[in-house]
């Protein structure tokens, strides 16, 4: 029996009578990388908060790492890493420091982050970048490097959103390598993307839409049941009809 | 204007300081067609985009579009372009209703004059003509992007990532669009990191470091692998990807969603690979040939390139 590490049960949300998700049920699991889809507009953004801890249920119990997302966010948030495509290293700082800065927000000792930076440098053959600014890297290797960050200090979970956007095919599957070797090792991925083909990398994925879950299981096994070629043609059955109404 | 090339590209070259960021490029694109431009985040696509739209000028070289050029003629070829930048190019202050007319006025139209080439477009987006075009969703944005591209009856039209960002559901419709544009005689050209979307183009251009890989239809693109794939198949993707890297006999091995392509560099290895991966304790393969796709030859294109 693998370990529950996220348990999500009844979760409602409401935005005065706007309800973004409704009754939501699902659990993931350690080491597992877990899709959440869903068209914009869909709810995928509030629950991902509430399962971070930046927002609160209004309704339903929703366990993160060990922690209750209605009365320890903060703890949640120490236990787990988050990284967006829109924004997560420091353009203006170096490599080095920017891991420095992130390995201290999450509490790690000096000692402990420079051992560990040298480790991950190596580790991602990043070397002769160390002392570069971020700013000036190629958008494939800061990709690569804020997943690392994300994970630097050991979490349980790791929260991707919307990770890879523009990036190169040869750079998309360098990183879903780092995914795959992060889940290996124990982590939790959870995962939302707009690209139905990376849904297809994940080991069970979750489509949202108009606030509920429509669907979730192996991508396999979800593309039998719907008699889809593929999650692409899967999702825009499942959320083409709705798709005016916003 | 009756040729039939739209855009001609002679050994066009542009650098910044000491980055070559376009090299050589050679180019037709004809009338009517939907060309598409894919690359990876820097390999040239927006840079060859503002020398199309004339908002750089080349190095080296020689570029002309609909028949003018674009360093002595720019003024007259402007009017005739419309381009949507990869970037949100809108007012997010003004409203849907007040953008569109601000496009239109810019190049001395009305909405009204042009609206049967952006009906079927903003019809999506009329209903949220009041709303402020800061609030609207990421599809939406890129439709009233797009209808403002088009107000002013372009002869080309150029769009540069139009899709990165937006949701499926949004991809399907708006390559839709772009294929009834098509009907209006408009030539377009895209660019597009992703490789599913070159399968909707007429022809594609495939670039790399400031350099044009491959000019075809998409359909030959994929033809032009040279290897023999296969499709191999395990319940642990990472330690099957790992596995097959360690071996000699293989190729490349490169993930495709649950599945892994590979090639070998020993001609029938492939039906001794069970036994390899179950020394390495990998069970349950699957391994079976299959036809390369786009993204295939793209990788196999990429890895020969320094």
């Amino acid at each position: 029996m693998r370990e529950v590490v996220i348990r999500v049960e009844n979760l409602v949300k409401r935005f005065g009578n706007f309800v973004a998700n409704d009754h939501l049920n699902f659990e993931v699991y350690e080491g597992e990388i877990f899709g959440f889809l869903g068209a914009n507009g869909a709810g995928k953004t509030t629950a991902l908060r509430i399962l971070s801890g930046l927002s609160s249920p209004t309704s339903g119990n929703v366990m993160v790492a060990g922690f209750d997302a209605k009365r320890q966010g903060e703890k949640i948030k120490r236990n787990i890493g988050y990284m967006c495509q829109r924004f997560s290293l420091y353009n203006d700082l170096t490599v080095r420091e920017n891991i420095t800065l992130y390995g201290g927000i999450y509490g790690m000792s000096s000692g402990l982050i420079k051992q560990r930076i040298d480790e991950l440098l190596r580790q991602l053959e990043f070397e002769e970048y160390a002392d570069r600014l971020i700013g000036g890297l190629p958008l494939g290797l800061k990709q690569k490097l804020a997943f690392s960050v994300a994970i630097f200090h050991e979490p349980k979970i790791v929260f991707l959103d919307e990770p890879t956007g523009g990036v190169d095919p040869i750079a998309r599957r360098q990183f879903w390598e780092e995914i795959y070797a992060a889940a290996a090792r124990g982590i939790t991925v959870f995962v939302t993307t707009h690209y139905m083909d990376e849904a297809e990398y994940c080991d069970r994925v979750c489509i949202m839409d108009q606030g509920r879950i429509v669907a979730i299981g192996t991508p396999t096994a979800l593309k039998q049941k719907y008699g889809a070629s593929s999650i692409e043609d899967l999702f825009v059955g499942i959320a083409r009809p709705n798709a005016q109404k916003e | 204007m009756a040729d039939k090339v739209v855009i001609r590209a002679e050994d066009v070259g542009k650098h910044f300081g000491k980055l070559h960021a376009l090299r050589g490029i050679n180019l037709e694109v004809n009338r009517g067609e939907i060309f598409g431009l894919i690359g990876p985040d820097g390999a040239g696509k927006t840079t060859l985009f503002r020398l199309i739209t004339t908002l750089l000028t080349p190095d080296s070289g020689s570029l002309t579009v609909l028949g003018l050029d674009v360093v002595t003629q720019y003024r007259e070829l402007r009017r005739q372009i419309g381009y949507m930048p990869g970037r949100f190019s809108l007012y997010h202050d003004l409203t849907v209703e007040e953008n569109l007319n601000f496009y239109a006025t810019v190049f001395g139209t009305t909405v009204k004059e042009n609206y049967t080439l952006i009906a079927d477009i903003y019809s999506h987006i009329e209903p949220f003509r009041r709303r402020p075009a800061g609030k609207l969703s990421g599809g939406m944005k890129q439709k009233l992007a797009l209808s403002c591209a088009l107000i002013h009856r372009p002869a080309l039209l150029v769009l540069d990532e139009p899709t990165t960002g937006v949701d499926a559901v949004s991809r399907v419709e708006f390559w839709e669009l772009l294929r009834g544009l098509r009907e209006h005689g408009i030539t377009t050209v895209v660019s597009t990191p992703y490789m599913d979307e070159a399968m909707r183009c007429d022809r594609v251009a495939l670039i790399q470091s400031g350099q044009l890989l491959s000019i075809d239809t998409p359909t030959a693109i994929m033809e032009g692998f040279t290897g023999k794939l296969y499709s191999v198949r395990a319940e642990e993707n990472y330690s099957l990807i790992m596995a097959l890297r360690a071996n000699p006999h293989v190729h490349t091995a490169h993930p495709f969603g649950s599945s892994v392509h590979v090639t070998f560099n020993t001609e029938g290895y492939h039906a001794t690979l069970p036994q390899y991966l179950h020394e390495k304790g990998i069970e349950n393969v699957t391994i079976e040939p299959i036809s390369p796709g786009i993204e295939d030859r793209f990788l196999e294109l990429m890895e020969r390139e320094p």
